[in-house]
């Protein structure tokens, strides 16, 4: 079962990405536990190819599970270094462990400052509007 | 919105975390753990499906005189006490009302089994078919059904029920006592495995539920599992691969329809027949793992030829599978598809059924 909280290390986007930086300056992209949830078993995974070129909001691929199809949007911009080949091989991974093992893909950051935008860990899931309290 | 019905473990379910939806008017468990690991337990040890949604007939009288023998596709004169037979329901067009199963109880009596969103038209179309010498009766309330399926369910059984379990042949079942209670044990399923359909008394579910459970090799399983678990062997969904404008011939079901006796639809079928159907069903293999879906269209060198009735990803093939109806001409195995969906395609090509044959269904 996936976690039901995002590690410290994370920042989120409404989308339900993940953004995690990386020591050697690149970023690393995954799903929630939100959307883990929300697909169940992942079972078909679409990235795009190393050397892409995305932006913060857009859509960058998808993953299927048996009755739901989910957009991944990307959390912030850059160019794809790498698809993490394990999930790559086990769709299912992105569903069952988003945070860790079932990462998607890392990028170099076009703008380190778009980190800034996104959700705090502790901030996410962000509070329906108008939800009161 | 009419209320949801629930079965008789709704609460069960809801403890087990299960993501509950609504199936056939029906507020039914989708999943507990998830889809895969619950096709996976059914597959390779025991699965257990709450399937009392499902309509349960009973009808008592002379199957001959009271109308019965001419109702369905099937003969069910001739289905000998203990055994079942899986037929259909007709309209005069030829067009499948329901897919079911009867069962032979006695010389005199036989239950029928439905589809759970069609139940209330069946039984309608049914009696009206009947002319009153008979009792008919709907069961569906006072009668629960477990479904334990997997190549496990038969030594999990045996060590509940005894002996007698262990010898039930395929579509064969046995009148026997479960927990107190006249139970129906029938060797039947929808999953291409080895398994069992239980019928008892709806007040004994939640105790044998609950039983089943124990035993270390059975894990809980939902629809969605039980959708792709039938799917992989090629068994058709009614409402989804069979409808009321769908004829038994264009579903590739005609081996379900005994010509050799009166039923409604069979002039409709009759004059099918002998010329070229406009549809055929298709069976296809995607390239990938991607699932197609229900409506997805279906070309052939371009051309539009049809449309999906059923998708998924099968874990056991490891690619995307289904079915649809299409032109005659594009349903031969080996015909290259190309499924599509907006600008989505799936490259596709038509195969044999079922998909899986590695199921310990005869075992």
């Amino acid at each position: 079962m996936a976690d039901s909280a995002v590690p410290a290390d994370r920042k989120c986007s409404a989308c339900h990405s993940w953004a995690r930086p990386e020591e050697d300056g690149s970023v690393r992209i995954g799903i929630t536990h939100v959307a883990a949830a929300i697909l169940g078993d992942a079972v078909y995974l679409e990235m795009p190819a190393e050397g892409i070129e995305l932006r913060a909001g857009e859509p960058v691929g998808l993953i299927e599970s048996s009755y739901v199809v989910f957009e991944v949007v990307s959390p912030v911009s850059g160019t794809v270094l790498e698809i993490n080949p394990a999930v790559a091989d086990s769709p299912e991974l992105a569903t069952s462990d988003p945070y860790r093992a079932g990462w998607l893909l890392r990028l170099r950051m076009a703008d380190p400052a778009e980190l800034d935008a996104l959700v705090a860990a502790g901030d996410y899931p962000p509070r329906p509007e108008g939800e009161g309290g | 919105m009419e209320q949801l019905k629930e079965t008789p473990l709704v609460g069960r379910h809801r403890a087990l975390g299960a993501l509950m939806a609504p199936f056939g008017g029906w507020d039914m468990p989708i999943q507990y753990e998830g889809i895969l690991a619950e096709h996976r337990a059914c597959r390779e040890k025991a699965a257990l499906f709450d399937i009392c949604h499902m309509g349960e007939f009973r009808y008592k009288g002379d199957l001959v005189a009271g109308g019965l023998e001419d109702v369905f596709t099937l003969s069910v004169a001739s289905i000998p006490v203990g055994r079942s037979r899986y037929g259909f329901l007709l309209n005069d067009r030829g067009g499948i009302v329901d897919d079911l199963i009867v069962f032979r109880i006695a010389g005199d009596e036989a239950m029928i089994v439905v589809n759970a969103a069609t139940a209330p038209n069946d039984f309608s179309v049914i009696a009206s078919r009947l002319n009153g010498a008979a009792v008919f009766e709907d069961i569906s309330n006072a009668t629960g059904k477990l479904d334990l399926q997997g190549p496990m369910s038969r030594d999990v059984l045996l060590s509940l029920l005894g002996r007698e379990v262990a010898a039930i042949p395929y579509f064969r079942f046995i009148e026997t006592d479960v927990l107190g209670s006249r139970a129906i044990i029938s060797r039947t399923g929808y999953t291409g495995e080895l398994g069992y359909e239980i019928f008892l008394p709806s007040d004994k579910v939640d105790e044998l539920w609950s039983t089943l459970l124990t035993y270390p090799s059975v894990k809980p399983a939902g629809l969605g599992a039980r959708d792709l678990l039938r799917l992989e062997v090629g068994y058709s969904l009614y409402g989804s691969d069979l409808d009321e404008t769908i004829t038994p011939l264009e579903a590739g079901l005609d081996a379900f329809v005994n010509f050799d006796k009166k039923f409604i639809g069979k002039e409709a079928l009759l004059a099918q027949k002998p010329k070229a159907l406009s549809r055929a069903k298709v069976a296809f293999k995607v390239g990938s793992r991607r699932s197609p879906r229900h409506h997805y269209e279906i070309f052939a060198d371009d051309e539009r030829v049809g449309s999906v009735t059923s998708g998924a990803f099968s874990p056991m093939l490891g690619c995307g599978i289904g079915i649809g109806l299409v032109n005659p001409a594009s349903a031969s195995p080996g015909t290259p598809l190309s499924v599509r969906h907006g600008n989505v395609t799936l490259e596709a090509t038509a195969c044999t059924l079922p998909f899986y044959a590695g199921g310990s269904l005869r075992g």
